[in-house]
């Protein structure tokens, strides 16, 4: 259907303000705010190359099982033939050859470019599964306390408080190897599975108080808005109140936490491998590499640079893409 | 006709009212200091009717509970005491399912066009949010009711998948009046609906919503500060001072022979373009007292000029005097048009030059600006 804008002067000011912007397509073309975020996001240079790096990592992460298969070798393969009499890599920079493109391990002698791999897609799903409980507790309490107010409010916050108040690393410290022993003796192997999922919960247990006080807050601002004022005139019930008419407009402050809280994990998950708690040598993980590369520091310090360079470079991209979605969600804020 | 015998004739209480409002009070607690507590008297006492395709303007100035009044109407406030009964059912504390059908008849417009309309949602999705909370399946369908409520308010119907931020105020405005009309109400309250609009478009508004008045018979309880978009508007009126209705009664008795002195005060406030400096205004003296506290008895004796002894022990009923619709609350009404009348009280709290040949002028100033809006709205 053709405008013609002969139906008055509103009809005529409409035209003039919007289809400027889009004037490749006839008729009318509505944006939305997240269409406009993400035309903004697509002229971020930063944004670009930081998000391509997070999508390469993630491909990687998840083809980890196609890529042992065309590189040929698993993460668990020990090459004690490649390795001198100390354990320590024949070769040039801890082993580097057209076989082993990052060397190899001293001591066990296993391939770290595959396990570096295996250790990106530990990181990243441990990340990423607690950011994603997180950010659902977080968003349940806060709108919740935010929407209701009132007695619920009081005890959401005592809670938070609560949470915040108790040490994260003595926590951890003593409840993971409680978890353990509490499932397995004292001389079984405990499964990786097992302590990825220890790992997530101690997490998802302490992480959510940050995205809860977020939520709430912007849910109390919003509240008394006068659109969901008119919602609550027209008898909305408290699922379209929060679904619809609040959610959507607290999306943006959301995502830019998630996309803030995945970094904050990969580290920890690192540090707490490093000094001990968190998972088993059998799993590949950043943060065991470089506790293990420790050692090794002097002799073989191509051990310790790789795992390094890699956990640097996926914390690096992951909060300047935070930065750049924060940017081109919220143009309005000074950079 | 003379005015006087037209409001006569009026037949006044024949129809059965469609909202009828008594007593009507909202008080909000505060915390003073450490442990003390205490009252805001937002709204203390509210008589008032509203009969069908009538429309009710709620003057004041700011902070005297016009806003509070307009929130509890649609009930998004619970009134401390009083009724709101609203076509003979009384809705005062009904819960959201008992509400749920008499919200199809009782709508609400609000000031702020750009806070009322949500940032996420297309045109299509707020103005069918109404019918679709309430499920109620228009013959048609949504878009096409959605379509035909951007037509009756003047938008472009096509323009149902764009979002708010691509509006400007007036367009704005008139979204949020399409969305007040989906559900097809019998009374809209239209709580300054004007106010943050340019002037221009103020009038292209209120012609908008006068049209509707006149095409489906709403009834309208509009809440401004603008005297003369008031006098521009509505039927009758009702003037508010701290919480209270001071005087209510037909536009013509309100502007033109208004009987409380506060009434007097706020009409001769209207500036006027043909004449230079303060010319017949009444200056009250001080500030409105605070609702935490409010004046023994008549609650605007403190700034009136009329005011003795009987004022401050008694507080004046709101009843009719010298028959008619028109009921003001005070001892010594005023009588007589504006232009005769006010000659001693003028000079009560003020230094100016205030003379009969003054409030004469203040008397054609807001004849004049009534016609001003008039002028523009064409």
């Amino acid at each position: 259907m053709s405008l013609s804008p002969v139906e008055g002067v509103a009809l005529a000011e409409i035209e003039s303000g919007g289809d400027a912007e889009a004037p490749e397509r006839k008729g009318v073309v509505g944006r939305s705010p997240g269409q406009l975020a993400w035309a903004r996001l697509r002229r971020d240079r930063t944004a670009m190359v930081s998000g391509g790096m997070l999508v390469l990592f993630m491909v990687l992460a998840l083809a980890a099982p196609l890529i042992q298969m065309v590189y040929g070798i698993g993460p668990r393969e020990q090459f004690q033939h490649l390795l001198d009499g100390f354990g320590m890599p024949l070769g040039y920079a801890g082993g580097v050859s057209g076989d082993h493109w990052f060397g190899l391990e001293p001591g066990l002698g296993r391939d770290i470019f595959i396990r570096l791999i295996y250790g990106l897609r530990t990181s990243l799903f441990i990340a990423f599964a607690a950011a994603v409980i997180t950010a659902t507790i977080g968003i349940v309490l806060g709108t919740l306390a935010g929407y209701l107010g009132g007695w619920l409010d009081a005890v959401i916050n005592w809670i938070t408080d609560l949470t915040l108040a108790m040490p994260f690393l003595v926590i951890a410290l003593a409840l993971t190897p409680t978890l353990v022993l509490r499932f397995y003796g004292e001389r079984e192997a405990v499964s990786p599975a097992f302590g990825v999922g220890v790992l997530i919960a101690v997490f998802a247990i302490f992480g959510w108080t940050s995205t809860a006080r977020l939520v709430r807050g912007q849910v109390i601002a919003l509240r008394e808005r006068e659109f969901v004022e008119a919602a609550r005139a027209s008898g909305a019930g408290l699922g379209h109140m929060l679904f619809r008419q609040l959610l959507p407009n607290i999306w943006a402050p959301i995502l830019v936490s998630f996309s803030l809280a995945v970094p904050q994990f990969i580290t920890s998950e690192a540090a707490l491998s490093f000094i001990g708690v968190g998972l088993s040598d059998e799993t590949p993980s950043f943060g065991r590499m470089i506790y293990r590369s420790l050692d090794y520091l002097q002799t073989d310090p191509a051990y310790v640079f790789f795992p390094g360079v890699m956990i640097f470079a996926l914390v690096f991209a992951f909060n300047l893409f935070g930065d750049a979605l924060r940017d081109a969600l919220d143009p309005k804020s000074s950079r | 006709m003379s005015p006087v015998e037209e409001a006569a004739a009026r037949p006044v209480t024949e129809t059965e009212p469609l909202l009828r409002v008594r007593g009507l009070t909202k008080h909000f607690p505060v915390r003073t200091g450490f442990r003390g507590r205490s009252l805001v008297r937002a709204v203390d006492g509210l008589d008032f009717d509203v009969r069908p395709g009538e429309t009710l303007g709620l003057v004041g100035e700011s902070g005297c509970g016009k806003t509070t009044t307009g929130r509890m109407l649609v009930r998004l406030l619970e009134p401390t005491a009083g009724t709101i009964e609203f076509d003979g059912r009384d809705i005062t504390h009904a819960g959201r399912r008992e509400l749920r059908p008499l919200r199809q008849d009782l709508q609400i417009i609000f000031q702020d066009p750009y806070a009322s309309l949500n940032p996420r949602h297309t045109v299509g999705r707020i103005i069918a949010m109404p019918l679709q909370v309430n499920g109620i399946e228009p013959p048609g369908g949504v878009k096409a009711r959605v379509q035909e409520l951007l037509e009756i308010v003047g938008l472009n119907p096509e323009h149902y998948n764009r979002y708010p931020h691509e509006f400007s105020g007036g367009q704005r405005q008139r979204i949020g009046i399409a969305r007040a009309l989906a559900l097809r109400p019998k009374l809209i309250v239209a709580d300054e609906p004007v106010s943050a609009l340019d002037v221009s478009i103020q009038a292209q508004v209120i012609n908008l919503l006068r049209e509707l008045q006149r095409d489906l018979g709403l009834a309208f309880v509009f809440i401004a500060h603008d005297l003369a978009v008031v006098r521009h508007f509505c039927q009758r009126v009702a003037v508010m001072y701290l919480g209270k209705i001071v005087e209510i009664g037909d536009r013509d008795d309100i502007y033109e022979r208004p009987q409380h002195p506060y009434t007097r005060a706020l009409l001769s406030a209207i500036p006027d373009v043909t004449r230079l400096g303060p010319g017949g205004r009444i200056r009250l003296a001080g500030d409105v007292p605070t609702p935490l506290d409010p004046p023994s008895g008549c609650r605007f004796r403190t700034r009136c000029w009329k005011a003795q002894d009987i004022c401050a022990t008694e507080e004046p009923a709101l009843v009719p005097r010298a028959g008619g619709g028109q009921a003001t609350a005070c001892h010594f009404p005023e009588s007589g048009p504006v232009a005769a009348a006010t000659g001693a009280p003028a000079v009560a709290d003020d230094a100016g030059p205030v003379a009969d040949d003054g409030t004469a002028g203040a008397g054609a100033a807001d004849g004049g600006s009534g016609t001003t809006v008039e002028e523009v709205s064409k």
